[in-house]
């Protein structure tokens, strides 16, 4: 830290010269664009600031705990952020501690990457029932997001249902695969994770015994990727039961399907051939996908709980298989279940009333927002700008492309004289004097590692916002 | 330095040995079967030549041992290639992705194992001889390797 400070009181006078940049949202879409922004233009200032104390986003609060080795990006994130030219400030929230176009007249370029962190409803009878869940919440559950660390999942029944939303070949989000492991895992297996310590005790008293996936289109349009459904199958004392009537002919389809489909496809087919031989026990626990399935409205009884849920069953109709439109039967189904999770996608929030959404995301052309004469350029990076789709790689990809486009523009001029953040902090901290900065987050970090040890995992998350304000404050 | 070799080589090892009991390992992988040999080479610090094309045309010619993986290049000789290897070779990403010339793919003594091939899925700009730098180990033989680097654009999607 002390050789941080010293290199940017050493290097400070270049620095002022050079473009300020302000990006919102800690996570991978920020960082991935700070670190191409700041290998290209040594000139740059980044400031990065984050609606929670700590940084990492989804890396954090999304990968899932028993998925380390993805976390291993953090290292690359550090890096970048431990930069001179390079600050992180935490606990600041746009719209309501800074007003975008507060940044936009501080900074010469302002790069909105807060994600997308409010879950789809379907918009069906009794969705308000206990224990219909977003399983976005959940994962901030057993992840321990401060907003998400109080849900109120009920385990005390046996069967659980999923709903997933599905997009004919098109990498999605991997949550219900994510959702249906950490349920079904061995609770031996999940204490040598980061999970939260309230998650851990709420699943090792849970009696689960049955996980549904129900997804309105059929085996060839399924959203999780091979590897996720290969750990699923791999899974110890848990049995894939598949309905092998919805596989019929797609064997038949497997040869001319591109690469990553076939092999995704071809998995599933081994598994619903392999089912047979198996044998159960007591501890034995059942995954079993459901296609062909929309649901039509939630179950429940006269305390507003959970008791089922009734389907209306589907079809594709159309020969070919990209054109295919998904049609109700007629026919009805009903999954008894006391516990549903929903996972059909989420949508960015409007952090700032000057930010116009449409479906969800916040429009834009190759990145770019809007650009008023005098204002900071505004532009957006990740699911904020694309929708939720696809994994780090995908968000890294579109990272790159923005902060190139915003290079070539910063490139373009080289008249700065933006006060960044010298301006914002003197907004800010008129209501909030507690802004974290990368310090802070160091002190959290080795506290929660401390903390992990003790009970032999790799770290116990902090889960209150206060409790982490106090720890960077120390 | 010798350290972390032998420690990446046995781990590589372990994990491909965890990882075929797959469900459709439907190839044999090479990897269990000659890791001393590696080790071997690798003590006696040969170095080979290995050319990186960049997807601009941009080449990165540089020097590596023996024994290293075509991740390890990029990171001990601090590589400009953006976002490379963000798993860290731990087969859960897919951002060290390059491509080969079909004479090298086929030369190589280990073919991609099943959670290879999944993360590859994933990559953009597939090909028939797409491999993840990771799982590349570099040996004598592959003295002068030419290997191409995708861009990371997201053109996959619509």
């Amino acid at each position: 830290m002390t050789f941080k400070l010293l290199k940017r009181a050493f290097n400070s006078s270049s620095y002022r010269s050079g473009p300020q940049v302000c990006i919102v949202g800690a996570g991978p879409a920020g960082f991935y664009a700070a670190m191409h922004l700041t290998k290209k233009l040594k000139s740059v200032n980044i400031d990065i600031l984050e609606k929670l104390p700590v940084p990492f986003g989804l890396i954090r609060y999304g990968v899932a705990p028993d998925h380390p080795e993805v976390k291993n990006v953090i290292n690359q994130f550090t890096k970048v952020a431990q930069q001179p030219n390079v600050n992180f400030y935490g606990n600041i929230t746009l719209g309501k501690d800074v007003h975008l176009h507060q940044l936009r007249q501080h900074y010469d370029a302002v790069l909105l990457s807060y994600g997308a962190e409010e879950d789809k409803t379907l918009g069906i009878e009794n969705e308000d029932a206990t224990n219909v869940i977003a399983a976005r919440r959940f994962v901030g559950w057993y992840n321990g997001l401060p907003s998400d660390k109080d849900l109120k999942v009920h385990f005390v029944h046996v069967m659980l249902t999923y709903l997933a939303e599905q997009q004919l070949f098109l990498v999605k989000e991997m949550l219900p695969l994510d959702v249906a492991r950490i349920l079904l895992m061995p609770i031996d297996e999940l204490k040598k994770t980061d999970i939260t310590e309230h998650a851990l005790c709420a699943l090792s008293e849970s009696k689960l015994k049955e996980v549904y996936l129900v997804g309105r289109r059929g085996p060839l349009q399924v959203a999780f990727t091979i590897k996720e459904l290969r750990e699923q199958l791999k899974l110890k004392n848990c049995r894939t039961i598949w309905n092998d009537k919805d596989f019929i002919d797609v064997d038949k389809i497997v040869p001319d399907l591109p690469r990553p489909r076939k092999r995704l496809t071809e998995l599933m087919l081994k598994s619903v051939n392999e089912n047979q031989a198996l044998t159960d026990d007591d501890q034995t626990k059942y995954f079993k996908p459901v296609f062909f399935r929309s649901p039509n409205k939630f179950l429940v009884d006269n305390n507003n709980h959970l008791t089922g849920i009734e389907l209306t069953c589907t079809k594709l109709v159309g020969d070919k298989l990209e054109e295919q439109r998904c049609v109700p039967t007629g026919e009805k189904d009903i999954i008894n279940c006391n516990l549903a999770f929903r996972s059909i996608g989420y949508k960015s929030v409007q952090a700032d009333k000057d930010l116009i959404l449409k479906h969800g995301v916040v429009e834009n052309n190759k990145g770019i927002v809007e650009d008023s004469a005098g204002l900071g350029k505004l532009y957006v990076a990740g699911w904020l700008g694309t929708g939720p789709v696809g994994v780090i790689l995908h968000t890294m990809g579109n990272a790159f492309q923005v902060a190139k486009v915003m290079l070539e523009n910063l490139s373009s001029t080289d008249n700065f004289n933006k006060g960044g953040f010298t301006e914002i902090k003197k907004i800010i901290t008129e209501n909030n004097s507690n802004v974290i900065d990368w310090g802070g987050w160091e002190k959290i970090d080795k506290f929660e590692k401390d903390q992990g040890k003790i009970k032999g995992k790799p770290r116990e998350k902090v889960c209150s916002v206060e409790k982490m304000i106090e720890l960077a404050k120390k | 330095m010798l350290r972390n070799l032998l420690k990446s080589v046995t781990t590589r090892n372990l994990r491909c040995s965890i990882k075929n009991n797959g469900i459709t390992s439907n190839f044999i992988n090479q990897r269990s079967i000659a890791p001393l040999s590696t080790t071997e080479l690798a003590l006696k610090e040969e170095k080979v030549k290995v050319t990186f094309v960049l997807y601009d045309g941009k080449k990165l010619e540089t020097e590596a041992k023996v024994g290293d993986t075509l991740l390890d290049v990029v990171v001990n000789n601090d590589l400009n290639i953006e976002g490379y290897g963000a798993c860290e070779g731990t087969l859960t990403c897919s951002t060290c992705h390059v491509v080969l010339k079909k004479e090298d793919y086929d030369r190589l003594p280990e073919e991609a194992c099943d959670e290879e091939r999944d993360m590859l899925d994933l990559a953009y700009g597939l090909t028939d001889t797409s491999r993840l730098g990771c799982q590349i180990t570099l040996t004598k033989d592959l003295d002068g390797l030419e290997v191409k680097v995708p861009e990371t654009i997201n053109d996959a999607r619509s």
